[in-house]
């Protein structure tokens, strides 16, 4: 893939109608028009014009040219669901371009193309739908990641909560790059690379429940060069994950397990914005379980540890980088918190969803 | 908004803990079973596990995990009528978010929305208000959840449909009182429990007056706490102290939020509203006289158990679940044959391990610090076989 380009977006050929009917997913004219106008428009873009194949159901890659920069290919696929659809800091689309690179870029990967697929309810309004298309393709833009195919689907009102978006990538490892969930070994350092919660909060926020003072912005980011940068100054990393569902304390249960380690982590190393901080006392929420849109956690092992915290902390993404524990031999499979006093307790995975207290 | 740092300064607990070292060192001789100092409130239990402050005190001191979280002790039966109100196609039903994963008998609040009842989570009766306004085609019932502390916002909610003529508006209400329950547990035989840190929140509304039977009559220390680490430590100094000095006094800890007095303002809106019910049955500790409340016949209009037909059905707990004894501090959540296995937060059969506030889901969750031994249960839950 080239670079892409910064073309402006093309003005539509027809008018639009204000809303999606089901005409727009029937295959006929209408659809075209939409695709069109809202997204081939948009995600050109992000590509290179000579590349492009947009009205065509596959992109094609040159084997070659991947093969030249690694040794394995890196493949994800995520579903996004959000409400709502625009929330501080993002929106739907710069979420499923951030999270499919963060799924890539976390396996070492460096992202090279995105497709795209989008379930509409009848009804929504185009201009929303516009808004989305843009953002996307102003996110991959500034990532360096073109969005080079898709799909679009129309259901009856009802049939899905306005806006659905599928999002897949591939990418390639460079040869020499082992990251892996089920790697990490005792005395290993744990690190994030920066304050928790952040999306979490935003987006219970932005659902307007609780008039807060504070705006709490998303922390939705791509990671894929903050990963380069750490990867570089750490070779030896074992471990990536971005912390999204769940926070870095799913990311640790699952990394406590998959390892058959312990993780110990201190509540006085955690990074967590004041806001955020009083947003969670007052619902009685966990920091540690508010997902993220642009956190990683990182095993490195202990000699690497400094250098791959001041690799982080020197790029915009990572500036509040700290390493938040060690992985430990005791407690295999679980993941324990030495409290601010030096108490300790358990750091479980959660059930379902964290449920506001009632007092 | 107010941030809550200068209540968690380790060095500060430092050095309350040592103060507390102190006084137990001097109270452990000649003693034969540890002091169990009961938190009442679920909150409390809530912070003694978040900060792992059980782990930090001396063997001879002990927390026993009260009655004090609304949701846990909400009878089975109670969801049920819940759930059968929710399933009527013309009602939206709008919760508290910890009380819509309770089990009833037949099903959760949870699985009746996957069933298609229209259950919604908010943060405050005014948004179930809100709800109405916004569907007055529907008929919008607020499960009305929580003693004194969440009782005033009912209240005033109800007080405030009424002004506004919003008629498609009700409440079920499950509201319980703290003090007859208080009562009830002192009056149980053998209760092994010497003393009390009161809730704080309760207390906001009620003052600390009404506590004073529980030292006079029953010669116990309660001190009323606020729900940071440094408040619980405090307090339980607070209670230590009164057991050194063979007093039993009611004290206030919590006094930057507590008034003596309480608030006459929410006591007045609750007063205006409720009436006390002759009886009202807990889960796990059986009926208790005088426990519950109900909307008074001028606001029959905005009462769900009179605008639709509630089953008012009863249902017994299982019979090898043992919230009650847990309830009441007889026995740790261990210590009950279900626990960590028939069940778990993912599968509660008792509520005690639903909702954050339980005593079992803090124990399963967070992982219990005393417990001695993971093999002194069968069936310990991962969480504790850690700890061992």
């Amino acid at each position: 893939m080239n670079a892409p380009t910064s073309a402006p977006l093309r003005a539509p050929r027809r008018a639009l109608p204000q809303t999606i009917t089901l005409a727009h997913g029937g295959g006929g004219t209408a659809m075209r028009d939409l695709i069109e106008v809202v997204f081939v428009s948009a995600f050109a873009t992000t590509r290179d014009q000579d590349a492009a194949a947009p009205l065509e159901d596959q992109a094609r890659f040159d084997l070659a040219a991947l093969a030249a920069s690694g040794d394995r290919l890196a493949f994800t696929t995520d579903s996004f669901v959000v409400d709502p659809l625009f929330f501080p800091g993002g929106d739907i689309g710069k979420l499923a371009v951030c999270g499919t690179i963060n799924d890539i870029a976390v396996g070492g990967a460096r992202p090279v193309a995105l497709s795209c697929a989008m379930i509409l309810e009848e009804g929504l309004p185009v201009e929303i739908l516009r808004r989305v298309a843009v953002s996307m393709a102003e996110t991959a833009r500034a990532a360096g990641v073109p969005i080079v195919t898709g799909d679009t689907k129309v259901v009856a009102r009802g049939a899905c909560d306005k806006l659905f978006i599928t999002t897949t990538g591939i990418g390639v490892v460079r040869t020499g790059i082992e990251i892996g969930i089920g790697r990490a070994r005792p005395g290993d350092v744990v690190l994030v690379n920066g304050l928790l919660g952040d999306h979490g909060a935003a987006i219970l926020d932005a659902r307007g429940d609780l008039h807060l003072d504070h705006t709490i912005e998303s922390d939705c980011a791509p990671l894929h060069d903050l990963v380069a940068v750490l990867i570089t100054a750490a070779p030896g990393v074992r471990s990536l994950r971005d912390a999204t569902r769940g926070g870095v304390s799913a990311v640790l249960n699952e990394l406590a397990e998959a390892s058959g380690v312990g993780v110990r982590i201190r509540e006085l190393d955690l990074p967590v914005r004041p806001e955020v901080h009083g947003f969670c006392e007052i619902l009685g929420l966990d920091p540690l379980y508010l997902a993220n849109e642009g956190k990683l956690v990182a095993v490195v092992p202990a000699d690497e540890a400094a250098a791959a915290l001041a690799a982080l902390r020197a790029h915009p993404l990572g500036r509040e980088a700290v390493a938040i524990g060690e992985v430990v031999a005791t407690r295999p499979g679980r993941v324990v918190m030495e409290t601010r006093f030096g108490g300790e307790r358990i750091v479980d995975m959660l059930v379902g969803d964290q449920l506001p207290r009632i007092c | 908004m107010r941030y809550v740092d200068e209540f968690r300064d380790p060095a500060l607990a430092a050095a309350l803990i040592r103060e507390i070292e102190g006084v137990a060192h001097r109270l452990e001789r000649g003693r034969d079973r540890p002091f169990a100092v009961m938190e009442v409130c679920g909150g409390h239990t809530h912070a003694i596990f978040r900060y792992g402050l059980e782990g930090l005190l001396p063997d001879i001191i002990e927390f026993v995990h009260g009655p004090g979280c609304p949701v846990c002790v909400l009878p089975m039966g109670r969801v049920d009528d819940c759930v059968a109100i929710a399933e009527r196609p013309e009602v939206i039903f709008a919760t508290f978010g910890d009380a819509i994963r309770v089990p009833g008998s037949r099903k959760s609040l949870l699985a009746a929305k996957a069933d298609g009842a229209d259950v919604r989570t908010i943060y405050s009766p005014l948004d179930a208000l809100a709800l109405a306004r916004r569907h007055p085609d529907r008929e919008v019932v607020f499960f009305g959840l929580g003693f004194e502390t969440t009782m005033p916002s009912t209240a005033l909610t109800v007080l405030r449909a009424e002004r506004e003529g919003v008629t498609n508006f009700s409440v079920f209400c499950n509201h319980i009182t703290i003090i007859p329950t208080l009562r009830a547990l002192l009056e149980t035989q053998d209760l092994g429990i010497d003393g009390f840190i009161g809730p704080g929140h309760v207390s906001m509304v009620i003052g600390t007056e009404p506590y004073r039977f529980i030292a006079e009559e029953f010669g116990k220390p309660l001190v009323v706490a606020g729900f940071e680490p440094l408040d619980l430590l405090q307090a339980l100094l607070m209670v230590l102290r009164q057991i050194e000095g063979g007093t039993a006094r009611i004290e206030n800890q919590y006094a930057r939020v507590v008034p003596d007095r309480g608030n006459p303002q929410a006591m007045d809106a609750v007063e205006r509203v409720f009436e006390t019910r002759p009886v009202f049955e807990w889960r796990g500790l059986g009926s208790i006289e005088r426990s519950g409340v109900r909307l008074r016949e001028a606001f029959a209009r905005f009462d769900a158990e009179r605008r639709f037909a509630v089953p008012e059905i009863s249902v017994a707990d299982p019979d090898a679940c043992r919230c009650g004894e847990v309830l009441t501090g007889k026995v740790k959540p261990w210590a009950c044959p279900m626990f960590g296995t028939a069940c778990t937060p993912e599968m509660p059969l008792g509520a005690l391990m639903v909702s954050s506030e339980g005593s079992c889901a803090a124990y399963y969750q967070y992982g219990g610090v005393r417990q001695p031994h993971a093999d002194a249960t069968p069936h310990a839950p991962k969480s504790l076989e850690a700890t061992a």
